[in-house]
């Protein structure tokens, strides 16, 4: 038995999938009322499978080196399983007003969530990519999982076609590179690769894989299925769609950038200034005249991904401690945002029209302040959490000598500013809608906790840049 | 003439790019694009295994085989999707896939 098999440190990713193909056989075998019952027990496994996480310690790299396991990779997991969970948790009223929901959710749930995973902890070309499609191939079905809607299955069409092209410009781009460093462990690909003499190939390569990142975290020019996607999956599959996979993705192309890629910075920081500036740029002015308000998230999330990218651009451990911080505050703004999105209901039905919020202050006063407070902190505005968000990505931009970068993203971050207050100002200042249905407990639980998280991060903002501070350094 | 390496990258180069301009140029059916996708899988296929037996080294062959399975999961969920997108709007023509824009 080889000296390295040390499963104990891919304990999490076991439990997913020994757990998920043991809830898919429940579910079969039993009769009816099985949904929930599968549901609840996913979001159980998930918890579990974080408590596993939370239990290592050190690095360790098992599988030949191809899997690895340290605190950036913890402390990635620990929030992708958060966001699973909890896009869940958020779906069981969605579906029990549709007639009852179908096992088969949450355990693509539990699959896509155990590739995003492996993706995290991959340290190998081919890890990376049995993760990713992995989590591709999941994700697929849950956005077409409406099989009597059309634009649930349109989008699950769309996604599908362009997951698979960017599919195959990552892999592409991960041939040329092991072509062209005979290997496709990251450490051997990094020692490989010198700054002096980098051959064609592998620039090739490099920009052909990065491609591929960029669709998956839907980076500006490769975001154009974001918007149809968000629109037409269910709106419990799009809150998982902005959280998770997301976080995954960025967590991926963080790590590719700096463990295997070190020596050719100067190349790769090119092309994430190009990606980040395009993405905020876009994010902002696209989002404008958006009147659903499922595609204006799908803006806001590409906008929000290119200032994660900042932080990247500057390629120090500070600008990836920013990253992770980012990612963190996005994905409790996301979540509560959706929780609010999921709450406009009226006879039974969703709305997702942005004009439908108008006068919410006063039907319902407790979302729309929650709502509004959401609103300002994706737009940046102190003291909430988004301003410290994009605070640490910008400083770690300017210290990197990145000046023009930051600059640009703060004027882009104003102009995003214009239509995140425009929604407040319907809330608040245009004459009263039809009153939405009440909100279902488990949706008012986590807008109340993230608006308050978002309201009081800057309290006490320690704890969580410090456990970025050590996860970032665990990279380099 | 030997056929070297710079053959083998050059056909998988033209192979790639027939599958992606195979994607964006067609106008009609879905079938097709599936068959690009394979098309690009397959490019990337030539050159995993014709660098790895230009380098004496077997992981690129790992890789293809790795490939090779993904592609059929690929392609047995990408019909399942366009089986499901016919039911609902009895067509599968590429220029009939608008319901969602903006």
């Amino acid at each position: 038995m080889p000296a390295d098999l040390n499963l104990e440190a891919a304990s999490p990713e076991l439990t997913l999938a020994i757990g998920a193909m043991a809830l898919l056989m429940l579910g079969v075998f039993m009769k009816r009322e099985r949904g929930e019952l599968i549901l609840w027990l996913s979001v159980l496994l998930l918890a579990f499978a974080g408590v596993l996480v939370a239990q290592g310690s050190g690095t360790v790299t098992l599988f030949n080196g191809s899997f690895i396991v340290d605190a950036y990779a913890r402390m990635m997991k620990l929030l992708v399983l958060a966001g699973a969970g909890i896009a869940l948790v958020m779906s069981v009223e969605y579906w029990r007003d549709r007639g009852g929901l179908k096992f088969e959710f949450p355990i693509l749930v539990l699959f896509a969530t155990t590739g995003m995973l492996m993706m995290i902890s991959a340290n190998d070309l081919i890890a990376l990519y049995v993760g990713l499609e992995l989590q591709s191939l999941a994700l697929y079905v849950v956005a077409a999982f409406r099989r009597d809607s059309a634009r649930s299955a349109e989008a699950g069409l769309k996604y599908f076609v362009l997951g698979a092209l960017a599919s195959g410009m990552l892999l592409y781009g991960a041939s040329l590179i092991y072509g062209f460093t005979g290997t496709t462990e990251f450490v051997k690909i990094a020692a490989a690769v010198q700054p002096s003499g980098v051959s064609l190939g592998l620039i090739f390569g490099l920009v052909f894989l990065m491609a591929g990142f960029a669709f998956k975290i839907s980076a500006v020019p490769f975001h154009m299925w974001t918007p149809d996607v968000y629109e037409g999956a269910p709106t419990p599959v799009t809150a998982f769609f902005a959280a998770a996979p997301k976080l995954a993705a960025m967590a991926l192309t963080v790590r590719v950038l700096i463990a295997a890629f070190p020596a050719v910075t100067i190349e790769w920081q090119q092309i994430v200034v190009f990606l980040s500036i395009a993405s905020m740029g876009l994010g902002a002015f696209a989002a404008i005249g958006q009147t659903n308000i499922k595609r204006l998230m799908a803006y806001s999330s590409i906008g929000h991904m290119g200032f994660a990218l900042v932080g990247l651009a500057a390629g120090t451990p500070e600008g990836v401690q920013g990253v992770i911080v980012y990612l963190a505050i996005y994905l409790v703004m996301t979540l509560g945002t959706f929780a609010c999105i999921l709450a406009m209901r009226r006879n039974g039905r969703m709305v997702e029209d942005i004009d439908q919020l108008s006068g919410l202050s006063s039907t319902n006063p407790f979302m729309a302040l929650m709502l509004a407070l959401l609103l300002f902190s994706l737009a940046g505005i102190p003291p909430l959490a988004g301003f410290f968000a994009k605070f640490y990505v910008f400083l770690a931009a300017i210290h990197a000598g990145l000046y023009a970068l930051a600059v640009i993203g703060v004027l882009l971050s104003v102009v995003g500013a214009y239509y995140y207050l425009r929604i407040v100002k319907i809330m608040y200042f245009d004459a009263p809608a039809e009153r939405f249905e009440p909100m279902y407990p488990s949706l008012a639980a986590v807008l109340a906790v993230s608006g308050l998280f978002i309201l009081l991060y800057f309290v006490n903002p320690a704890p969580l840049v410090a456990f970025a501070g050590v996860a970032a350094k665990s990279l380099f | 003439m030997t056929i070297g390496l710079s053959h083998y990258l050059t056909v998988a180069a033209i192979l790639f790019t027939l599958g992606i301009f195979g994607i964006f140029l067609n106008r009609k059916n879905v079938i097709v694009i599936l068959m690009s996708i394979e098309l690009m899988l397959l490019a990337v296929n030539i050159n995993l295994v014709a660098f790895s037996a230009f380098q004496g080294d077997l992981v690129g062959q790992v890789f293809a085989m790795i490939v090779l399975t993904v592609a059929a999961a690929e392609a047995a969920i990408g019909l399942a999707i366009v089986v499901v997108y016919f039911r609902n709007r009895g067509t599968i023509d590429v220029a009939e896939i608008d319901l969602l824009k903006g």
